[in-house]
Parts: structure tokens; C-alpha cells; sequence
């Protein structure tokens, strides 16, 4: 990968402003969009997946111990997760007060 | 030398473009540029020439078509005017900044309102700052030769920048007037076929027009700047290149009987040559007058402009557009800023005229002259008018 493009100087972009490189939208921070962030409640969770369904960002990943989790670098904080959960596992809480 | 002949400027432009081996053409019909596109689609529909000419429904697309094509490497050329260049304004940001080599030929003519078919520079004033190489001619012979000039330049390797030739409309695209041709061989060596640097392509895909945050928008726009002046000794070099082959030399500001002139005549365009005629009647009357011309409006070249007027006393500057709640005309702004951190700098009388296509004729460029020398004389030193207008 190469670095990230808050660090390009003017000289380093390709003529044209060409991407080169496929698949780097996976670079794009979308992350720090958000306001509110999900939270699991590993009690209630079913390990339906539907999260993992639904979020229009792919920011979900199955983890070891088969819990859906949210990656903040690229959840945006929509909350549909929150809203698409059958058991209401998923709350969304202010970013700073979930910490 | 090539074969003389006589051809309504506009005729010739098509017959540059078809000889500049243009692959795509996408234009739309639109007064005083219909002759060009007129002629290239009978061209094209002939067999002469091997080349897709798109007809389009809007100016945006034309130039949108060129965008694509020429993003696939194919040589592509548009041509439009006024209303239709309003239109294509969008795409002509995106073009530069994509790094396209399009080359444009503009038959410059008045915006509306109030509706008006004849030639002035506003509708080239109004994309000022898009980007591209934009040139300015006086004559149909000039016109011609930029063509080819324009792509070779545009595709080089260190430039990949678009082109607009400006030739006023009427003035020059409606006139019949003499050429002297080249021949196809001497062409085709001046400027080899494309070889674009970065295209769209199946076996290698790439992403052109991509989305840039505030965090990289600012290093690319730099690179962009960067560009257009690296350009500058391209634009001397390729037309070094031409006038060797032609015997025909090009550059960016042009002078006539300047040297030791106490007043100057700046003008852009076809405006040239009217007032070489009133400079030589103003010698002839023992007056000390001279004429400078801008022939490269973008890259502006401010050391050049500095050369040919530093010395004068005072400079006309003669604008064909307004800025409207501006300054007075484009080009005397930007020929103000090029001077003014110089020592002995001249004063300068600033007159638009023409605009709309009202004639401007020797006589007028003479009684500009006067009038400016007058003013200047009591201390206006900074004055702006509309040269002719009733009170």
C-alpha cells in the first residue's frame, strides 16, 4: 500500500490525478463521519449476521468468537445496524461517552 | 512552401483538422463556428478522412464525448462559439483537469444578453481560468497553423494539456483569405500520432476523475499550475519547431514598430492587424506609436508583456469584453499586473471596443490613441471607457 494521501506532495500525484492502484477506496477513512457508534451487547446477541447484512459500508466482521463487530475506521455511524437488530443488541451511543 | 490558396478561414480550420489525422469529432452547430463543423462532417461523411464525428445535443456533450474519447488516446477536436461554450463550461475544468490534450478552435462571440450573433471575447473571458493553453490569432493563416501546433503541444509528454484557439468570429472564421497550405508529409512528421501517456483500457485498468478530499485537492490543483507553466518553453519550442519547418515563427507577445514607440497599442486578435494599419498612418504622421500583441493569452506571459512595454510612456490597451464591476477589460488587468511592480512603469488607458462586432476600423485605433495620449496628459493616468459609445 502506499502512503497515506494526507502525506502526497503536489509532485508525487500521477499526471491527471490517475488512480493507478485498484481497490483503495479501502483506504478511504469513513470512519471519522461519525457522531454515534454501535455497541454490542454480547448477551443479547444472536449471531444472526443481519448486521453484517445491512451495513451499506461492509464495515462488520465475523471475529473469532463469532461476534459481528463494527470496524470504526469505516463505520460511519448510521445506525442501521442498531435498527436491524431482532434482539436489540446494538446501541448506538454518543462516540465520546462510549469510550 | 506549400500550395497558395484562396479559402474562407473556416474551410481551412476543417482542413487542418482533417490533415491533423483527428480521430474524433464532436461538435454542435452554432453560429459563427457552423462553417468549421459544417465542413468536417461532409469530411468525414465523404470517406476523406477516417474519423467518428459525433452529432451530439448540446455543447456539454460535445465536449464530454471529446473527454471520453480522448481519454481512450484517440486525437479529439471540438469547435464552438458564445452560448455553446457557456455550456461546455462545466466539462472544460475537467478536461484541463484530467490533463486531456482536446484541441478547441473557438469562434469567439458575444455572451447574451442582449442576444447577439457577432464577435467579441466574452465567451472566452468567461472560462478564463479553466486551465487550458488558450491562443489568440489574427488572421486565417494563423488560425491554420495552430491547429497543428496545438496538438503537437498538447500531446507532448510534458504538457498533456488542452487547447483553445481563439480567431474572432466573422472577423476572421466568415472571411475568404489566402493560405498557403501544407503538404500532408511535412504535417504528418510535425506531429506524430498520439501516444497518451495514460488511457482507458480494458487490459489496464485505471481510474480517471476520481473523487479528491480537501486533505490532496490543493497538491493537485499545485500540479496543475505547475503544468501550464512547465508548458511555456513547450510553447516556444513547438513553435520554433513550426517556423523552422514553414518559415512561419510564432510568439508570445509580437511587436510592430515598438522599439523607441513613446505610446503602445496593446491588442489581442484580429484586432492586430486593423491597428498595424493606424500605427503605420500615426508613424506617417511623425507620431510615436507602436503595437504590441498578445498572441498568448494562457499561460499569460508576463516577461515577455514587461520586455515589449517597459520604456513606453503610455500604453492603450485595447479589450474586447468587459468585466463588468471589474476593472474595465481582461486584458488590460492582466497587463496592469504584469507591470506594476516595476520601476518607470507606463501609464495605462484602457478603451473595449468592438464588442458585439461593432467595426473598429484603422481610424477608430487612431482617435483611441488621442484620446488615451490626451487623458494621460492630464493625469488620468489610470483611465477606462467604452471606445464609442453614444451619450
Amino acid at each position: 500500500m502506499t502512503k497515506p494521501e494526507n502525506e502526497w506532495t503536489w509532485k508525487e500525484i500521477p499526471i491527471g490525478n490517475v488512480v493507478l492502484e485498484p481497490g483503495n477506496a479501502s483506504q478511504y477513512r469513513t470512519g471519522d463521519w461519525k457522531s454515534l457508534k454501535p455497541i454490542l451487547d454480547k448477551e443479547k446477541c444472536i449471531h444472526c449476521g443481519l448486521c453484517y447484512i445491512f451495513c451499506p459500508d461492509m464495515a462488520y466482521n465475523l471475529n473469532e468468537e463469532g461476534y459481528f463487530i463494527a470496524d470504526l475506521f469505516y463505520c460511519k455511524g448510521c445506525g442501521i445496524c442498531a435498527k436491524e437488530c431482532p434482539t436489540g443488541a446494538i446501541s448506538m451511543v454518543v462516540e465520546e461517552e462510549g469510550k | 512552401m506549400g500550395k497558395r490558396v484562396g479559402m474562407e478561414v473556416s474551410i481551412a480550420a476543417a482542413e487542418a483538422v482533417k490533415q491533423a489525422n483527428v480521430d474524433v469529432i464532436s461538435a454542435y452547430p452554432i453560429t459563427p463556428q457552423t462553417h468549421i463543423v459544417e465542413h468536417l462532417s461532409e469530411i468525414v461523411a465523404n470517406g476523406e478522412m477516417d474519423a467518428e464525428f459525433f452529432c451530439v445535443e448540446s455543447e456539454h456533450s460535445a465536449l464530454s464525448v471529446c473527454v471520453g474519447s480522448e481519454a481512450t488516446g484517440a486525437r479529439s477536436f471540438t469547435c464552438t462559439s458564445s452560448q455553446g461554450l457557456a455550456l461546455m463550461s462545466e466539462i472544460t475544468y475537467i478536461a484541463s483537469g484530467l490533463r486531456l490534450p482536446i484541441v478547441m478552435i473557438l469562434a469567439n462571440r458575444t455572451l447574451s444578453a442582449p442576444l447577439s450573433i457577432w464577435n467579441d471575447h466574452s465567451d472566452v473571458m468567461s472560462i478564463r481560468d479553466c486551465g487550458w493553453i488558450q491562443f489568440f490569432t489574427e488572421n486565417g493563416q494563423e488560425v491554420y497553423d495552430h491547429v497543428f501546433i496545438s496538438y503537437r503541444l498538447a500531446e507532448d509528454r510534458e504538457v498533456l494539456l488542452p487547447v483553445i484557439i481563439n480567431m474572432d468570429g466573422f472577423t476572421l472564421s466568415h472571411v475568404i483569405e489566402p493560405f498557403e497550405m501544407i503538404e500532408q508529409e511535412k504535417v504528418d512528421q510535425f506531429l506524430p500520432p498520439y501516444q497518451p501517456l495514460y488511457r482507458l483500457h480494458p487490459d489496464h485498468p485505471i481510474t480517471m476523475g476520481a473523487f479528491a478530499l480537501p486533505s490532496i485537492f490543493a497538491e493537485a490543483k499545485k500540479a496543475q499550475e505547475v503544468a501550464i507553466w512547465s508548458s511555456m518553453p513547450k510553447i516556444l519550442e513547438t513553435w520554433k519547431a513550426f517556423g523552422d519547418m514553414t518559415g512561419r515563427y510564432y510568439k508570445p507577445i509580437e511587436t510592430y514598430k515598438a522599439e523607441d514607440a513613446e505610446t503602445l497599442l496593446v491588442t489581442m486578435g484580429s484586432f492586430g492587424e486593423t491597428a498595424s494599419v493606424a500605427v503605420d498612418k500615426l508613424r506617417e504622421g511623425g507620431r510615436s506609436v507602436g503595437l504590441v500583441k498578445i498572441r498568448l493569452w494562457r499561460p499569460f506571459p508576463f516577461d515577455e508583456l514587461k520586455k515589449a512595454t517597459l520604456g513606453a510612456k503610455q500604453l492603450v490597451v485595447i479589450d474586447r469584453a468587459i468585466s463588468v464591476g471589474g476593472p474595465g477589460g481582461p486584458v488590460a488587468s492582466e497587463v496592469r499586473s504584469a507591470l506594476y511592480g516595476s520601476d518607470n512603469r507606463p501609464a495605462i488607458y484602457n478603451f473595449v471596443a468592438g464588442i458585439s462586432g461593432r467595426d473598429v476600423a484603422p481610424q477608430d485605433f487612431v482617435k483611441m490613441v488621442d484620446k488615451a495620449e490626451i487623458e494621460i496628459e492630464e493625469g488620468n493616468k489610470e483611465g477606462y471607457e467604452i471606445y464609442g459609445v453614444r451619450e
